[in-house]
């Protein structure tokens, strides 16, 4: 059923697995290089590198994104982030996740040109030096695609390929709300459609209240201009909402009196049900938490006190509470959430946990200030069928095996 | 000021805002210019459910099958089936009575809510290799072309901006409004869970 599965073939599947177990087993034997510095050379004896304007990570690091599905164009497709090897709340912009079906295009901020017209009574074009003029704002918010974790229960073995498709990062930009009223909204007007410039000029209707709420168009990632994969020069940010709406390389911005059910609004990220009806206008991405470490197809050395770790969110804002199992659900301890815990933005966790060296099961889930509890994914499929692949919020376990290996268990 | 002319211009103040509409509010910052409606007309490809904005031109599934085959069947097969990605792309014929079974099949036939967004996709989006090449004929003409081959039209039957809205989507009765929170402490009541 599903348009965006990278792995609904047994054997793409297989590839794009293999793909995973070879980027993690590169990344546990990065360490062992680094200790083993042979005798004579001693970075402190000799003069390093020449310092450089723009900085690079050290050659000895090698976290990096996954693009599946592997059977289709390089084009077209998601970039999942590595969330096992993030540190911290905040991913960093060459690791953000993207999602892109037209690919990556180059835009000229000299030449990039925002139109807000409709129901406005001054229609206006933006250059960017007029919206970096505006008052501006920063706030850090997590983004998800809504397709998120629809392999974690096909079996993907790390969590980058089951939770790869959220970040979180530091965003800068006007309020919507600013520009809005600026062009002045006129009586009547209800929803806003927001068109993207890229080469699939992706739209989406949005409710006026929520955008004139807390929506930001957005210059910055990170104190510096966005990833061109993440929108630059210009994006929204619709904080708790699907990553869909987070409209990168905005280009319109229509205010109209009715939603116009645009492609992906309408038929993109359906929740099916097992009677064959489906959601529609889904937009809050639920209250969520995933255990980054340990995790599939990390490796514990042996029995001993470990620190377990994880990120936590909620589109509904803060995360209250999270909650971690070592025996499959059947008892929980509560979770340290780590400074700061901010609505709408990933929350890292941590727990320390003494393995004994038997078969144990990591869980976590997430209680957010609505009272929301992360469900199982049982529960989701109770009420929901089989079928319904896109917004799954399902609780994470991890099996860790009396020889310390770390596998995904599938719902 | 005295205090009766004071007053008076309390009044004043007071009426005009009372009276005044919203959309009177001047800019506080003045920023960016003024479109014309030329400008306007070149970057607004929107088109809502009720057709509104669709340009004039007009195809029948007929004309579109030489444009479906020689632009689309690339990617997505010359049955609609067969697409040379596979297993990403979207199939887009078929698939009609198997959203309710263990393997669903969502084609524009089967789950597709309006004749509308297909247009617009197609328009703005299509084909994958050279997007918005396509005139408004030969988008009405393609899209002719995949609804008659999911049983939806005939194969002489005219799409324009006037037929295609009109245009009922077998799927069109197919969805709700989100449910969720659908389970937890949280979750709403029976009334709004899916049978």
């Amino acid at each position: 059923m599903d348009q965006a599965s990278p792995v609904s073939s047994p054997n793409s599947r297989r590839r794009f697995l293999k793909r995973g177990i070879a980027l993690g087993a590169a990344i546990t034997a990065a360490p062992t290089t680094m200790i083993a510095q042979p005798a004579g050379d001693d970075p402190s004896r000799v003069v390093g590198q020449a310092m450089q304007p723009y900085g690079a990570r050290s050659r000895f690091e090698k976290a990096a994104r996954v693009k599946g599905p592997p059977d289709m164009p390089d084009e077209w497709g998601a970039n999942f982030t590595p969330l096992g090897q993030q540190m911290g709340i905040i991913t960093p912009s060459d690791l953000h996740y993207e999602v892109c079906r037209g690919g990556v295009p180059e835009i000229d901020p000299q030449r990039h040109r925002l139109l807000i017209h409709g129901m406005v009574d001054r229609p206006v074009i933006l250059t960017m030096d007029d919206i970096k003029r505006l008052p501006s704002t920063s706030r850090i918010v997590f983004l998800e695609c809504s397709g998120n974790s629809q392999w974690a229960t096909r079996g993907a073995p790390a969590v980058q390929i089951t939770h790869g498709l959220t970040s979180c990062a530091e965003w800068t930009g006007v309020p919507l709300s600013l520009l809005l009223r600026e062009a002045g909204v006129q009586k009547g007007a209800s929803w806003i459609v927001v068109e993207g410039g890229d080469a699939t000029g992706n739209e989406r209707s949005i409710p006026l209240t929520k955008a004139m709420d807390d929506v930001l168009v957005a210059y910055g990632q990170n104190g510096e201009a966005l990833r061109p994969g993440n929108g630059y020069p210009l994006r929204l940010i619709v904080p708790g909402w699907e990553g869909n709406f987070n409209t990168k390389w905005l280009r319109r911005i229509t205010v109209v009196d009715r939603p116009y059910k645009a492609r992906m609004e309408s038929t993109g990220h359906p929740i099916l049900l097992k009677d064959g009806r489906a959601y529609q206008d889904n937009r809050i991405m639920e209250a969520k938490s995933v255990i980054t470490s340990p995790s599939g197809e990390q490796r514990l050395p042996g029995p001993g006190l470990y620190e377990i770790r994880g990120l936590a969110w909620s589109g509904r804002g803060l995360v209250r509470r999270v909650e971690v199992s070592s025996d499959g659900g059947k008892t929980w301890r509560v979770a340290k959430l780590q400074a700061p815990v901010l609505r709408m933005a990933h929350t890292r966790f941590t727990l320390d946990w003494k393995w004994d060296g038997r078969e144990a099961v990591l869980q976590s889930r997430c209680i957010d200030e609505s009272g929301y509890v992360q469900p199982t994914t049982e529960e989701l499929v109770r009420v929901r069928g089989r079928n319904f692949v896109y917004f799954n919020n399902g609780i994470q376990s991890w099996r860790v095996a009396s020889d310390g290996g770390i596998h995904n268990v599938p719902v | 000021m005295s205090r009766s002319r004071f007053g008076l211009f309390v009044v004043v103040v007071l009426t005009t805002l009372l009276i005044s509409p919203a959309s009177a509010q001047l800019p506080t910052y003045g920023v960016g210019r003024s479109p014309s409606p030329d400008e306007i007309k070149v970057w607004d490809l929107t088109i809502p459910p009720d057709g509104r904005g669709l340009p004039p031109g007009s195809g029948t599934a007929k004309a579109g099958e030489a444009v479906y085959l020689s632009r689309c069947a690339v990617c997505h097969g010359k049955e609609g089936e067969k697409p040379k990605y596979n297993p990403g792309f979207t199939q887009l014929f078929g698939g009609r009575g198997t959203l309710a079974t263990d393997k669903p099949v969502l084609t524009v036939g089967s789950f597709w809510q309006s004749a509308t967004t297909l247009w617009s996709y197609i328009r703005r989006s299509q084909p994958f290799d050279e997007p918005g090449v396509l005139t408004p004929d030969e988008v009405y003409a393609v899209t002719a072309y995949l609804l008659y081959r999911n049983e939806i039209i005939g194969e002489t039957d005219v799409l324009d901006a006037k037929t295609l809205p009109q245009v009922k989507m077998p799927n069109r009765d197919g969805f709700v409004p989100d449910s969720r929170p659908d389970v937890g402490p949280t979750a709403r009541g029976r009334a709004s869970k899916p049978r």
